[in-house]
This record gives structure tokens, sequence and C-alpha cells, in this order.
């Protein structure tokens, strides 16, 4: 206690925050491994994981210890260096971005003034580890999995942002935690359905969840940009891929759900955390639920539907608000 | 222009309607049976190796040793063995033997017995560690039930 007394308040503030978010980035993996694989079983008429732990509850803790369990096998003309540092680089991205959400008034590590933008370029940077992971693989499968990835992302970063813009336009600041306050008498998904619609499924493809999960296309390219990648380092890409979910969903809640906004829980500066939680999870579950709906597009009608229809409507929806703003 | 909005319209209106009929299923109770906790009942009609049939009248089997069913049986699996005892009509029978692991389950030894002696069982669990343990006798098993 008394060495915890000598350290600086803000030292120890960074030190419970990454111990905080490394936690939950590992449960949240758990949970929405577990979900998905239970919800798709449901959809599918069948009950999903059952036999480890009640309701097959510890299905994914006994996964994680046999890839933890496995062998990290580099392959033989793979650059080293990179190999080993991709799986990093995909996931530290995701630790630095849990800094500007904001799950409720009193929780939130920093409120940066462009915490949106600050959270947009570090997500964008999960693409950056997933052309060096397929780049570095010397795998022709891993290396069109990363080059459909970028070109994927590259595309649909645009609607995305043209349809956050619109709600920068109505609250004048790049701020999240601004962005909970100015939704306090109507939530922005209200005012702006079509920004939202737009930016969910800009979202998806951006998280490469199904139908936009060409860059994993089992039937053509085996496993995508993680082929190689075996063991522990395999699970790191699974964790950034249900993380940047969460932090898709969460920008989502953020923006135009309202954050912490709820009816109103004993100790409201930290249990609206809960109301965010929820709102962030309902949303995962429409994700998981396209998932299993949907089949995957080809890659022309990806492109097609990025660049004719939702481009074109983002920046429609930008011009109209722009003008609404202004009168 | 108008085939844009009329394909936009379609479109996510097919997407939705087949978000609605995933979600019905989610409702839906599951299909499956837990197996090795739960089982179907099995079909009348369902074919398992042969058994010899307990008479309710004697409280034993109906076999005279024809021997029918073991010159008719194409695999060659079934071996009558019977013996001419005192005081008795005929042969007596003193063991029946089938080899499971070359039946073909054709069901010929059923249709040609005269006194429907046979029957199919109904077993289906059927796994083992040596083929000996599918070497059958089923006079034995008659007696023990």
């Amino acid at each position: 206690m008394e060495t915890v007394g000598t350290l600086p308040p803000q030292l120890l503030r960074m030190i419970l925050s990454a111990v905080v978010v490394i936690a939950f980035v590992f449960m949240n993996g758990l949970l929405l491994g577990y979900l998905e694989r239970k919800l798709a079983g449901r959809f599918q008429l069948r009950p999903g994981p059952m036999e480890v732990g009640p309701q097959g509850m510890l299905q994914m803790v006994a996964d994680a210890v046999k890839l933890i369990g496995k062998q990290f096998i580099i392959p033989r003309q793979s650059s080293t260096t990179l190999f080993r540092l991709a799986p990093f680089l995909a996931f530290v991205p995701v630790g630095v971005s849990f800094i500007v959400i904001p799950l409720s008034s009193k929780l939130q590590v920093l409120d940066l003034d462009m915490g949106l933008i600050f959270i947009i370029a570090v997500m964008a940077f999960n693409m950056v580890a997933t052309l060096v992971a397929g780049w570095v693989s010397n795998n022709k499968y891993a290396l069109f999995g990363a080059v459909r990835s970028v070109a994927q992302g590259v595309a649909y970063e645009i609607p995305m942002l043209l349809s956050l813009v619109t709600v920068v336009l109505l609250t004048h600041s790049f701020s999240m935690r601004a962005m909970v306050l100015s939704q306090s008498h109507i939530w922005h998904v209200f005012m702006q359905p079509v920004a939202f619609v737009i930016y969910f499924i800009a979202g998806l493809a951006e998280t490469h969840r199904a139908p936009f999960d060409l860059p994993e296309a089992e039937s053509e390219l085996t496993a995508g940009f993680h082929t190689e990648f075996s063991g522990i380092c395999f699970s790191f890409f699974f964790l950034a891929e249900y993380t940047n979910m969460f932090f898709v969903c969460s920008i989502a809640v953020t923006l135009f759900l309202g954050g912490w906004s709820g009816p109103p829980l004993p100790w409201m500066e930290y249990s609206g955390a809960i109301w965010f939680m929820l709102k962030v999870y309902v949303l995962l579950f429409i994700m998981i639920w396209i998932r299993w709906t949907f089949p995957r597009v080809r890659f022309d009608q990806l492109l097609n539907f990025c660049w004719k229809y939702l481009t074109p409507i983002a920046l429609l929806n930008l011009l109209i608000t722009a003008l609404v703003v202004k009168l | 222009m108008k085939e844009y909005f009329t394909q936009l319209y379609i479109g996510a209106k097919s997407l939705l309607v087949g978000l609605g009929v995933t979600f019905r299923a989610l409702l839906h109770p599951a299909v499956t049976v837990h197996y090795p906790r739960e089982k179907l009942t099995i079909s009348p009609n369902f074919h398992g190796h042969t058994l010899l049939v307990k008479d309710s009248e004697t409280g034993t089997h109906r076999c005279i040793v024809c021997m029918q069913c073991d010159l008719n049986c194409p695999s060659n699996c079934i071996t009558v063995v019977g013996e001419k005892r005192e005081g008795s009509k005929g042969k007596t029978l003193t063991a029946y033997h089938l080899d499971f692991t070359k039946c073909s389950l054709c069901g010929i030894c059923v249709e040609v017995c005269p006194t429907q002696a046979l029957d199919f069982s109904d077993e289906y669990e059927l796994a083992g560690f040596s083929r000996e343990e599918f070497h059958y006798n089923l006079l034995k098993r008659l007696e023990e039930g």
C-alpha cells in the first residue's frame, strides 16, 4: 500500500488502465467467440458448443489453452523479424484505441480534443498489420488476402469517414465526450439514420466481417493473411479482429446511440458504462446476426456497392447536413 | 437512374427479409438430439442383426434345426449346430453361431425360416475392440435374455 502511495497518480492511472484494458480485450474475445459460436448454432437450429462446462461456456477457454500450447511455426523463406512482429502490430492499436472511448462520464482514460480522429487513425493501422502479415508470409494466399484486405479497407474508409463527419458537423467537436454530451436531448441516430446505416455497413467491411469477409474467404484463400500463423500469434489476430468489432460498435454507440445515456442508475457517473456496454453488445449481436444470414459477396460487388451506393449517398447526406447546419 | 433506386430498394428489402428468416430460426428451438444423453425411438422397421425369437407359449425358441438359414446365407456367416436327443422328435438346437463381421443384413435367413424362429433386433450401438466380440451365439443370447 505504501508503494502505491509513493507512485505519481498519473502513472498509477496509466498502469491501472493498461491492466483493465488488456483484461477486457481478452474477456471480450472469449465472450464474443462464445457468443458467435453459440448464436451460429442457434441460427442453424443446433445448440452450438455444449460439452465443455455448463452450456459449453468453457469451450473458448479450452481453445485458448490449446492455442497457447501450440508450436509457433515460421515459414523458412519468410522475413523472420517482421513475421514475429506482425501479430503485435495487429494487437497494439487495439490497446491504444481504448484511451478515448468514453465508457461513462467518469470512466474514460483520456478525453482528447481529436478523439474521433485518433481512434479512426489508430484503427486504420490494423490494415498495415494485415498487409505486413500477408506480405512476409511468403505465401500466395496470404498475400492475396492482404491485398484484398487493404483494397477493401481503403474503399470503405471513405463512406465511413463521410458518415462520421456529418455527426461532427452537428456537434462541432471531435471529442468523444462532447459527442455523448451533445446527445442529451435526442440521439443522433434519429437525426442521421442514413449516416448510421452507412457507418455500420462500412464498419462491417472494415472489420472484415461477413458478408465482406473476402480477405478470409476460405474457399479461395485458405485463411487469408493469417494462413501461415499458428498458435498464440494466430490468436492475437483473432483477438484483434474481435476487439476491432468492439471498437466499431462503440464508436457507433458514442456517435449515434447516445453513449452512456440511459435510464438513471445509482452512481450514474460510473454505472453509465452498463448502458454503454449493453448498446455495444446489441450492435455486436446484429453483426453476428448479419454474418450468419448473408453469403459472402464477390469482390467486384463489394467495390461496386461501396463506390456506386455508399460513397455517393454518404456524400449527399453530408452536403444536406452541411446546408441544414449552415441555415 | 430509376433502375439505380429500384435496385437499392429491392436489395435493401430482400436483405431485411433474409434477416427476418434467420431471426425466426433463432427463436425456433434447436432440433439436435444430444445423442448419448438422449436417444431417438427406433423405428420398428429397423434391421439389426438377427435374433432367435422367444415363443410366448413354450417359453423357448422355435428352431427345428432344418438348416435352411445356414444353407441359404449368401455370406456363409450362420452355423447351426443340433443333435438328436432321446424322447424328442427331430433334432434339438445346441448352438446358433452368427458371424456378424460377415453378415450383410440381407434378411434371407428370416425369410426362409419355416417356423418364424428368427427376427431382427433393434440394436444399433455396436462397437467393439476385437472381431471375436461380433461372433454371436444366438442360443446363448436367448437363454441369457
